[in-house]
């Protein structure tokens, strides 16, 4: 495979440790911590592998396929998360059918941790995306859809933290404008607010308030626009600062690998996306360790 | 052992178990990859058995051969029209303007959908019900509004503007080489700017969805209450195979080869 690495600062590895980032372990010469994040993003209810006489995609995808990588790779690595960044509904008549029961209940079997809302959540209207809820094991956040005056209010949260291992990953989400994308009469009051000052302030919080040594940004902006002002997750990397790792969704964007992007105050940012439907499984490996810093506070990424 | 060296283990003991209290964790390397899930993979037999049940149900609605295609049809296979968006705006005009004549006892003069409203390719082989739900997955219906001919040119506007291949039937649309317009023809006569033309549609575009703002202008808007997937359900039903081509009906001229006569 065509790796490539880099060596640079990131938020997470120039930030100062809270207390989850101590060694406490007693004196061990060095002590390692391995997290693994593993992402999906618009599989849009494809819960079948396609087809072997499909015109783009034969015989790729399948969430039985998915859930049995996610366990070999659980059973390497207990400490995984496993995130979607939205668009889990509308794309194959099981939707039609079902409205989002099997979606929401294979994700819990397949262990979901969390996941944020995208556009295509709404097509059944909020109602509907409430009527699928008592199936979701998983967290719902979204930082910058405002709930309170609907009937989602109390069941997405602005941001999660997992601890694992010790090490305190903080995840806020994201989603994309919804007005001239979904009828007003399906997301009804939901109010959307600013994505890059509530990453700010979403990333700030983890950061300095929660303490987390890694902050993960769960976006269904969309990778990148022609129209460099639209908020999207390209655009939000370079105007932030505090986030460690974007995952993406929205543009249907096929990376082969995550890219990397200065932010603000010129640390890494990676930003990831997985294109759609199930096709790949986005994994990402942080290392931490205690070994003494004989020069810099470089974090080497290899992508 | 003398004191120097008994200070001296003391000393270094200090030493380390202070540097051992200040160490941290640190941040040290990320990696990155993406796993493909293919059919190299073995599926979870416990999801397999749980998804069984849903999937056989919806088998048994979808898989009957309605049709069949003979080559792959997809939006994007041609720069302003393509198989699949003329395949989708010639069935909702057939479809539609039956019903349409025998509630209003008017025509559909053009029909206007829109590019993302695709979601799928048709690849070559039987055309079935799941085929229209992979196309069309959303449950919109065909909605006709009335448009005057100030809306009608801004809706031409709107689509030489985008430069998307939005589909579109019963209109033809010229631009030359700098994407001036060079003529807008409907139902094969000179756009009119005077008189009012019934446009077939989404519900999701005439409630303003995917920016066409043009609709908020419409005079009267008729709910044909016929879902666009159950149109081409019921076109794949009455044809045997589906040959939709690139044609003229929204091109450029291409300024050195194409001389338009």
């Amino acid at each position: 495979m065509d790796r490539r690495e880099f060596v640079g600062k990131t938020a997470a590895g120039s930030a100062l440790l809270a207390s989850g980032g101590l060694a406490l372990g007693g004196c061990t010469m060095n002590q390692q911590k391995h997290i693994t994040i593993l992402h999906t993003n618009d599989v849009h209810s494809h819960i079948d592998p396609f087809p072997a006489d499909h015109a783009r995609s034969a015989n790729m995808g399948g969430v039985a396929r998915r859930a049995a990588l996610v366990e070999q790779i659980r059973s390497e690595n207990p400490n995984t998360l496993l995130l979607d960044a939205g668009d889990i509904f509308q794309g194959t008549p099981y939707f039609n059918f079902y409205g989002g029961e099997l979606e929401f209940r294979l994700m819990s079997k397949m262990g979901y941790d969390v996941a944020t809302i995208g556009n295509h959540d709404f097509d059944n209207g909020i109602d509907g995306l409430l009527a699928q809820m008592p199936y979701a094991d998983f967290q719902l956040i979204s930082a910058n859809y405002d709930f309170k005056n609907t009937v989602m209010d109390g069941y997405v949260k602005p941001y999660t933290i997992k601890t694992l291992d010790g090490i305190k990953v903080g995840i806020f989400g994201l989603g994309i404008s919804l007005r001239g994308l979904v009828l007003p009469e399906l997301y009804k009051e939901t109010i959307y607010l600013d994505p890059v000052e509530t990453a700010q302030d979403m990333s700030r919080i983890l950061r300095e308030e929660e303490g987390c040594q890694l902050v993960i940004a769960l976006s269904h902006l969309g990778h990148e626009y022609r129209n460099p002002n639209i908020p999207s997750d390209v655009l939000l990397a370079s105007q932030t600062d505090n986030i460690d790792l974007i995952i993406g969704g929205h543009t249907h964007t096929f990376l082969e690998r995550p890219i990397i992007r200065p932010n603000r105050r010129d640390q890494n940012v990676l930003i990831n996306q997985v294109g759609c439907y199930g096709l790949y499984l986005g994994r990402l490996d942080f290392y931490f360790d205690s070994r003494n810093q004989m020069k810099s506070d470089g974090v080497s990424i290899s992508v | 052992m003398n004191l120097y060296t008994k200070l001296f283990v003391v000393f270094i003991t200090i030493c380390l178990f202070s540097s051992c209290q200040e160490r941290q964790l640190k941040l040290r390397s990320i990696s990155g990859e993406r796993l493909p899930i293919d059919n190299s993979i073995k599926a979870a037999d416990s999801l397999e058995q749980f998804i069984l049940p849903y999937r056989n149900r919806v088998n048994q609605v979808l898989d009957s051969t309605l049709a069949y295609a003979p080559y792959p049809i997809t939006k994007s296979d041609g720069k302003l029209n393509t198989t699949a968006g003329n395949l989708m705006a010639d069935i909702v005009f057939e479809q539609a303007n039956p019903i349409f004549q025998k509630r209003t006892g008017n025509q559909i003069d053009f029909v206007v959908l829109n590019h993302g409203g695709i979601r799928s390719v048709i690849s070559p082989g039987a055309v079935t019900a799941r085929t229209a739900y992979e196309i069309m997955p959303f449950e919109n219906q065909i909605a006709v509004t009335q448009l005057d001919g100030q809306s009608v040119r801004a809706l031409v506007r709107f689509l030489i503007r985008s430069g998307r291949a939005h589909p579109i039937s019963g209109m033809e649309i010229l631009l030359d080489a700098d994407n001036t317009l060079q003529y807008v023809h409907v139902q094969g006569r000179p756009f009119n700017e005077n008189r009012k033309y019934y446009v077939a549609t989404s519900d999701y575009l005439v409630k303003g969805g995917d920016d066409m703002g043009f609709f908020k202008d419409a005079d009267t808007t008729f709910l044909l209450d016929y879902k666009i997937r159950n149109a081409m359900i019921d076109y794949f039903k009455k044809v045997d195979t589906l040959q939709p081509v690139v044609d003229n009906r929204f091109r450029k001229v291409n300024r050195w080869t194409d001389v338009n006569l």
